[in-house]
């Protein structure tokens, strides 16, 4: 059975693209068929954090008007073979997606995979709503801060409203993932803490991402960071995040990254 | 060819009837000391007025079509459009004033985001005479604002930042009161209050008179508070 899965927050630059190829990759690690979709038409950044940019031909949008097919559109994950990417255009603008034609896609993807993965824009608008529009479940990713924090309130009330299952009278599954957790600032008292960001929207947890370089360093190299460092802080993170979406129960810890440290140390030794 | 124009040109119209829900200003003489009283209110809450249906009520207005001309001009240099003139029944108007509106109800139940609560209850509650109130078990997100003009509100959950409650009668919130909580809100309504378990508002109001967040003591803030009315001052205090 397919599961849809949204992947929002309402503000921008909190991690929504990072976390769509993380969770992408580490579910598709475990064997299960994942499609990762671009829903930033206009804007798209997926490919790139994938890896995937120089071999677009065809986005979301072709398929959406109809002019190219899905299987022609999909691009296969180099590394993951269960992993597959469907880009969006960056010449167009949201305008271009229908309501029609976005079910009719996700209708077809549904019967390829096990997972559709859909990374939202930011904002509340036709590309977000669009985005969340057919999601049995979704994954609201939040800053440590109010500003974030409200805005991911407002998109768990659009959640609650605006998808389709909602309006059918069911109610898609909720997680939030907290992500840039710095855990010194947050000994300072200088982020709002996991039970005050859990306390506002009260939504159970899928997981904290603590900020790293290796975030940075793995959409630089064009990988997940699940796949270019798994072993660091936050590769950890999302992986237990994803085993954690796949059903699994696991205590919830903020790895650190001590364990980059040990493999350094060893590393140059070795070398 | 003639004959298939002659039948596209007749085209037929069509007329709808449709309820909106609209502000009613209702200035008060003196007109100065009333609009600075508006201004004031206008700087804690920019924009409130903007895009938002508003009539004017006359009622305690002389009847002068130029005195109205000048205050509705005044109002739009404030951004507030008037599109109608309640209370003025019977006056005659030249053609350059708004119409003048008859028939206002007090507001039924608008809703932004969620679906509309409680009017379907309400509605059958009115009918069999009953006292009504409404009750909200899921969390009021940011963005959400529920209006029960009829009777009470009780929340179980929080009323997120950014989100509003708007009722007739009281308002009970047994989760944080982060939003807005405006009770007593058709008017006449002095013994309505607003009740929070743990008090962060944005605003409380009770009858049109409000508190910021700045207004109330910050010891009053994390605490559980009631709310109510005082010869037209707004009082709050600990509830523990």
């Amino acid at each position: 059975m397919a599961k849809v899965l949204v992947v929002t927050s309402g503000k921008g630059g909190v991690g929504k693209t990072t976390t769509t190829a993380a969770l992408g990759a580490a579910l598709a690690q475990s064997g299960q068929k994942v499609v990762v979709v671009d829903f930033d038409v206009g804007l798209r950044n997926l490919d790139l954090v994938m890896g995937a940019e120089r071999r677009v031909v065809f986005d979301l949008i072709n398929v959406v008007q109809g002019t190219a097919k899905l299987s022609q559109a999909l691009i296969k994950d180099k590394r993951i073979e269960t992993l597959y990417l469907l880009p969006a255009s960056q010449t167009r603008d949201k305008d271009a997606l229908t309501e029609q034609g976005v079910a009719s896609v996700i209708r077809e993807l549904r019967g390829k995979f096990d997972w559709v993965i859909c990374d939202s824009p930011a904002g509340i608008e036709r590309g977000a709503t669009l985005a969340m529009r057919y999601a049995d479940a979704a994954v609201i990713v939040t800053n440590p801060e109010v500003s974030s924090v409200r805005d991911s309130d407002r998109i768990i009330g659009l959640l609650d409203s605006k998808t389709e299952k909602a309006e059918k009278g069911g109610r898609v599954e909720k997680h939030i993932l907290i992500t840039r957790y710095d855990m010194a600032r947050a000994t300072r008292g200088e982020m709002l803490s996991i039970e005050d960001v859990l306390d506002i929207l009260s939504t159970p947890l899928l997981g904290i991402i603590p900020e790293s370089q290796e975030v940075l360093r793995a959409s630089n190299i064009g990988q997940p960071v699940t796949v270019a460092s798994a072993m660091s802080a936050p590769g950890r993170a999302y992986h237990d995040a994803a085993r954690r979406l796949s059903g699994e129960t696991l205590p919830m810890t903020i790895p650190t990254e001590r364990v980059r440290l040990f493999e350094k140390l060893f590393g140059r030794r070795a070398a | 060819m003639t004959s298939a124009n002659a039948v596209q040109s007749r085209q037929s119209i069509r007329f709808r009837g449709r309820s909106f829900v609209a502000f009613v200003l209702a200035p008060t003489l003196p007109l100065d000391s009333w609009l600075n009283e508006l201004d004031r209110w206008s700087r804690t809450s920019p924009n409130f007025f903007a895009n938002r249906p508003t009539i004017l009520d006359i009622t305690s207005l002389p009847r002068e079509e130029t005195e109205i001309a000048g205050l509705i001009a005044t109002l739009g240099e404030r951004g507030i459009r008037i599109l109608g003139l309640e209370g003025g029944e019977g006056a005659d108007f030249g053609p350059t004033l708004p119409p003048v509106i008859k028939g206002g109800r007090p507001a039924g139940a608008g809703n932004a985001d969620a679906p509309c609560q409680g009017s379907a209850d309400a509605d059958a509650g009115r009918r069999n005479n009953e006292p009504s109130s409404l009750l909200v078990e899921t969390p009021i997100r940011s963005g959400q604002s529920v209006v029960f003009p009829y009777g009470d509100i009780t929340v179980l959950g929080a009323v997120s930042s950014g989100a509003e409650v708007v009722a007739g009668g009281s308002i009970h919130v047994y989760g944080a009161l982060r939003g807005r909580a405006m009770a007593g809100a058709m008017g006449n309504n002095g013994k309505a209050r607003v009740f929070a378990s743990r008090n962060e508002a944005e605003l409380i109001a009770i009858d049109g008179y409000y508190l910021t967040a700045e207004d109330v003591a910050p010891d009053l803030r994390g605490r559980p508070v009631q709310c109510w009315l005082n010869d037209r001052v707004l009082q709050i205090a600990g509830l523990d």
